[in-house]
């Protein structure tokens, strides 16, 4: 194996070997929102025409789940590893910054995507879904994934204590997902509110994630999609910059 | 070319420098003691060479690879045991193993792999997770981890920490098999006897500077010679001998007393002076000058 694939490899077996807590825990969560909304709401809301509310959440809470876990993957990755110190071991091996990257990234990838998966199989059930156009299900979720993967990596590098991981998460992740049209549609929002929902980030991701699934969205796909790759390149040149210039990284606490 | 070569390393922590242009050449096969106090800048030094930190001028190259430029080539070319007892909570002794092979690109080094958990008696806990082993495992599998890949230069910081005497024994039999071997082997420990037995070559530092630089038995000879420790049953010490006194107020005590000698030779001509002078000697003990002596020395004297 190169030694990104063992990273990549390494960051899969850590999450995979407590999968009740990584991968079976987000699971039952994202259930009992769709339990609970669903049943609130099934007869309230009609986001749109001819698509019932559970129809129209499961999507959203699939997404949401790829996200966080994304995101929960590479941060809690990293900040273990420099609390514990057992980042010296990679920190000491040859990887490139783009080595180190690719590894934390991609695992943080097929975290989101299984517990995405596993969301959508107990989901799915619930609600009348189409899937009018798959590929963009596929490459919203993939982009979505590595976005926040991503996002963990910074979060990860920049925290020095739990924590300030913590806020990073309760303040600026959480907020933006659930403010991101996961459980409505912003067009339901009154107009001060939609125009803020328009420099959200999250927001085209699960627009766009929908737009798979039912051919109806807030936003052209394309548009969403255009806005979400461009948010990836910035944040990754961010990243690999970070890792490249060894900032908290190799700094020494010594 | 030097396995390790420091070219004038400079680092400063805001307005404390640690180190303070440190230049230092060690050879192919050596096995070089780097010794200080604690805060000397030995694990800052250290930290640069294996590029955990970086030094604010100056440069290191590791067989010729720059450590900053051309880190890749320079990282696979050393192994470095960390003072710190860290590990990864997460997988077993042989998952660790084979993980930081694969960190260096290895593939199926598993024969290597069972030759360093012999050698270092971790065989029996291959697969027993990191967690669960005692300190002194953990610290074995510290050292497995660095030679994985065996690197040619080998860096050990303070591996022998309060650490036991077998595992101080296995780990020095090993090491001492790889640097016969050829392998470069830098050690810093606070041990100065094991420095003293095992290092061809001493650098101290201090305060970031190297205030010493020579080969083990060069320092040790720094100390003029040996002292003869003589403690009378009668008599007195004659007047004769008074310049030879390490501590004068030995003589307003009486009976015991600690006298300058080179070496053997001037043992013989104190006796006859004290049996001339009607002294009996209770006791007597020849004490060699050790690296301990040279380091207490050099630290003081670059105060």
């Amino acid at each position: 194996m190169t030694g990104f694939q063992t990273l990549f490899y390494k960051e899969v077996l850590r999450f995979w070997k407590v999968a009740t807590q990584t991968v079976t825990a987000p699971v039952v969560t994202a259930m009992l929102y769709l339990l609970i909304f669903g049943h609130v709401l099934q007869d309230h809301v009609q986001v749109y025409p001819g698509v019932q509310y559970t129809g129209f959440l499961v999507p959203g809470l699939v997404m949401m789940s790829v996200l966080q876990n994304s995101f929960a993957n590479s941060s809690s990755s990293l900040i273990q590893s420099k609390i514990t110190g057992n980042l010296v071991f990679v920190l000491l091996t040859p990887l490139s910054h783009w080595e180190l990257f690719g590894g934390y990234v991609l695992a943080a990838v097929v975290r989101g995507l299984i517990v995405g998966a596993g969301v959508f199989v107990v989901t799915a059930w619930f609600g009348q879904l189409s899937f009018v156009a798959p590929w963009w299900i596929v490459i919203f979720a993939l982009l979505g994934a590595a976005i926040l993967g991503t996002m963990g990596l910074v979060a990860g590098i920049w925290a020095e204590k739990f924590d300030q991981l913590a806020a990073f998460q309760n303040f600026l992740i959480v907020p933006l997902t659930f403010l991101a049209g996961v459980f409505y549609s912003i067009h339901s929002l009154p107009p001060f509110w939609q125009a803020v929902s328009h420099f959200n980030p999250f927001f085209y991701m699960i627009d766009g994630f929908r737009y798979g699934f039912f051919g109806q969205s807030d936003i052209n796909p394309f548009v969403s999609l255009a806005i979400v790759a461009t948010f990836l390149i910035v944040l990754s040149a961010l990243a690999v910059r970070m890792l490249k210039s060894g900032y908290k990284l190799r700094s020494g606490a010594h | 070319m030097a396995a390790l070569q420091i070219n004038n390393v400079e680092k400063h922590y805001q307005s404390l420098k640690a180190l303070g242009g440190v230049s230092l050449s060690i050879e192919e096969g050596e096995f070089f003691g780097l010794l200080g106090p604690n805060g000397a800048g030995k694990t800052t030094l250290i930290s640069i060479v294996a590029g955990l930190n970086r030094a604010d001028s100056g440069s290191v190259t590791i067989h010729g690879h720059d450590v900053v430029s051309d880190y890749r080539a320079a990282r696979s070319k050393l192994g470095v045991v960390p003072q710190e007892l860290v590990f990864d909570p997460f997988f077993t002794v042989r998952e660790t193993l084979r993980m930081q092979s694969g960190y260096f690109g290895l593939k199926n080094n598993d024969r290597w792999i069972d030759e360093i958990m012999d050698n270092l008696d971790l065989t029996n806990k291959a697969d027993t997770n990191m967690r669960a082993l005692s300190g002194g495992m953990k610290r074995r599998v510290l050292v497995a981890q660095a030679l994985v890949h065996k690197p040619p230069v080998i860096v050990l910081d303070e591996p022998t920490a309060g650490v036991d005497v077998e595992l101080r024994q296995t780990l020095w039999k090993f090491i001492g098999r790889l640097n016969r071997e050829g392998h470069t082997i830098v050690l810093t420990t606070h041990y100065l006897e094991e420095a003293q037995a095992l290092c061809n070559r001493i650098a101290m530092l201090k305060a970031g500077q190297v205030v010493a630089l020579d080969s083990t038995e060069a320092l040790i000879r720094r100390i003029s010679g040996s002292q003869l420790l003589v403690r009378l049953k009668q008599g007195a010490l004659p007047e004769s001998l008074h310049s030879l006194l390490t501590h004068p107020e030995e003589l307003l005590a009486g009976q015991k007393y600690t006298l300058r000698v080179t070496d053997y030779n001037d043992v013989e001509p104190i006796l006859a002076a004290l049996r001339a002078a009607g002294a009996v000697i209770d006791d007597m003990q020849l004490q060699q000058a050790d690296l301990e002596d040279v380091f207490i020395q050099i630290m003081e004297g670059a105060k």
